[in-house]
């Protein structure tokens, strides 16, 4: 102790303080800011994101900006997270195919890669919501409560059977039939396009689980009523009994007034 | 020639002849007889028969597997869908047959192989004088028989007890009036009465509370009022009329009308879920345009401004629920509706 205060007033002494508080300030802010982004991902290499890059300028510059800040024909990608970046990429919604009233689900332009490169530089330009653990996918929640949290935050628009349905305008809310788990994750935390967001504090990652293992149930077991038309209530039900329904009824009554040979 | 109705066969152009002084035209007849195969061919009535047969023994097949697809597949606890939805199939096709047989058996009897003689009937004259007369004789003869007219009292007591008849009725649909119009204009989310501790929002189904920042930009949360859960009866009439969406949406894109400035958060938003058209849950929806659709009849209600309609046959905009933030940091209602929430009604416009 008593060297050190001999040491105080020594030129360098001005310097050394200088650099230890830096240093201690840089630790601070580095252990609070990771508390906070909680979220960052960490899961990608500096490769990861460099090849990501060069994807990105290549495909979706044009519309996202050179550094994803978007521009008028497209949107920030800043802090969007990585679970949007995979989810429009893995579903082939990017790269948009055409402008309309919403991006359409087709067949992927990118490879598992080459979409992982993706996310890792969309993940680079600001925390957002990160790829699912695999934990919350592997469908083994409890498929009740799954149902239950369905019915209420999301039937209403694709409908109680998953099959979709009609928004407005033109927009519409996709059929979940055959949807990747992966998917279904990354649409309840982004909110892609019209969807509302699902964050983890509205639905915990464990009721998304949950949500998760209802839909396969639903999807693995069929319909208990026989051939369900789609799903889709009284338009195909109601078609289907004013043609087969009062053509079997026409069909008998011609037969009742027909004379026998 | 003989009765109409006997079936016995009858000779076209010798019915109806009456009427003929005109001479307009000359009544044609009925067409003549023609048989059918199973009348003159053995073979083909044969035949026939045995048809009628199959048709009745698949019936008694469709009843015989109704029965044992309803008595021997075991629904028990361990059943899986497979087995209900066999069972389904099994069932209404049985029943289908079952039905079907014993229909068409007796119809394709009816028609192949019993009598199937032409019979037409003359037509009888319409009324005549004396008709009507005996009628009002009729008549008069009940009135003089009760002797109402002799016996004024039973004659008063009578019209007592008809004019006292529908009070009753007035008593019932009187108690539908008054008592269901003040149910409709009060929720769950009126603060306490005695101790004005304001309701919380609550997630819908779990029941648990929502700090104002968990409802982050482009959020939807389904809410309900805190102890709705707890209610032991009532529940589903007491949700049905509190159900609430809260969004949050950036707050320079709300256009806030005079007065409602404090009835939001932060650009976090409450409105009432049902529509007020004829009642449907409101809930889709969407995040970039703002609009919420009504999925029933495309009632689109504008959430920029205030949940004013822009599309479809509901007349008035959504009822906002007025939320603030507790001491806890979570939201509360700081007020009931400010009308009465769903389609109109009667009574709406009196208090």
């Amino acid at each position: 102790m008593k060297a050190l205060s001999q040491k105080r007033r020594h030129p360098l002494a001005v310097v050394a303080l200088l650099v230890m508080g830096l240093l201690l300030t840089g630790v601070l802010y580095s252990v609070a800011s990771t508390a906070n982004q909680a979220k960052a991902d960490s899961g990608f290499t500096a490769s990861d994101v460099s090849s990501g890059q060069k994807l990105f300028v290549a495909n979706c510059a044009t519309c996202h900006g050179m550094n994803g800040q978007g521009s008028a024909s497209g949107p920030s990608l800043v802090g969007v997270g990585a679970a949007a970046a995979d989810f429009q990429v893995s579903t082939g919604r990017m790269p948009m195919q055409m402008s309309g009233p919403q991006a359409q689900r087709k067949p992927a332009q990118f490879n598992a890669d080459q979409t992982r490169q993706l996310a890792a530089f969309v993940a680079s330009l600001g925390a957002g919501p990160t790829l699912p653990d695999e934990s919350m996918l592997d469908g083994k929640g409890d498929a009740t409560h799954g149902g239950e949290l369905f019915r209420v935050n999301c039937a209403m628009c694709h409908n109680a059977a998953a099959a979709g349905g009609a928004l407005t305008r033109g927009k519409f809310a996709p059929s979940l039939d055959g949807v990747p788990a992966q998917n279904i994750y990354e649409a309840m935390v982004t909110g892609p396009q019209n969807m509302p967001v699902f964050s983890d504090a509205n639905i915990s990652p464990e009721g998304k689980r949950d949500i998760i293992t209802f839909l396969q149930t639903i999807q693995k077991q069929g319909s208990p009523g026989g051939a369900d038309l789609g799903s889709l209530g009284p338009v195909s039900e109601g078609l289907f009994i004013w043609v087969a329904g009062l053509g079997v009824i026409i069909a008998f009554t011609i037969w009742l007034t027909s004379r026998s040979s | 020639m003989g009765n109409p109705s006997d079936g016995a066969p009858q000779q076209g152009g010798t019915v109806a002849t009456a009427g003929q002084a005109g001479g307009r035209f000359e009544d044609p007849g009925i067409p003549p007889h023609r048989p059918r195969l199973a009348d003159t061919d053995p073979k083909a009535a044969k035949r026939a028969e045995r048809q009628v047969t199959a048709l009745f023994v698949i019936s008694v097949i469709g009843t015989v597997v109704f029965l044992i697809s309803y008595f021997a597949i075991d629904l028990g606890n361990d059943s899986s869908i497979d087995t209900i939805r066999t069972q389904n199939i099994l069932l209404g096709l049985s029943t289908a047959f079952a039905m079907l047989g014993i229909g068409t058996g007796i119809v394709h009897w009816a028609k192949a192989l019993m009598p199937d003689h032409e019979v037409s009937e003359a037509r009888h004259a319409v009324r005549t004088e004396e008709d009507r007369a005996a009628a009002v004789r009729i008549v008069d003869d009940i009135i003089e028989e009760t002797g109402i007219k002799r016996r004024p009292l039973i004659r008063n007591t009578l019209i007592g007890a008809l004019a006292l008849a529908p009070l009753p009725a007035l008593a019932v649909f009187g108690d539908l009036g008054p008592n269901a119009n003040d149910k409709l204009r009060h929720t769950m989310w009126a603060p306490n009465a005695q101790t004005g501790k304001k309701v919380r929002l609550t997630r819908d189904p779990d029941g648990t509370p929502i700090r104002a920042s968990d409802v982050t930009i482009g959020s939807a949360f389904h809410v309900i009022p805190e102890g709705l859960n707890d209610l032991k009866e009532g529940k589903l009439n007491e949700k049905a009329k509190a159900v609430v969406l809260l969004m949050r949406l950036n707050p320079e894109d709300l256009n806030i009308s005079p007065g409602r400035e404090s009835w939001s958060y932060n650009g976090i938003v409450a409105y009432s879920k049902i529509c007020t058209h004829v009642g449907c849950p409101v809930a889709l929806y969407e995040q970039q345009t703002h609009h919420l659709l009504c999925p029933c009849h495309q009632s689109t209600f504008d959430l920029t401004h205030e949940c004013q309609v822009i599309f479809g046959p509901a007349s008035r905009p959504l009822p906002q629920l007025p939320i603030e933030v507790d001491s806890d940091g979570y939201l509360v209602a700081t007020s009931d509706f400010h009308e009465p929430v769903g389609p109109s009604y009667w009574e709406r416009e009196y208090s």
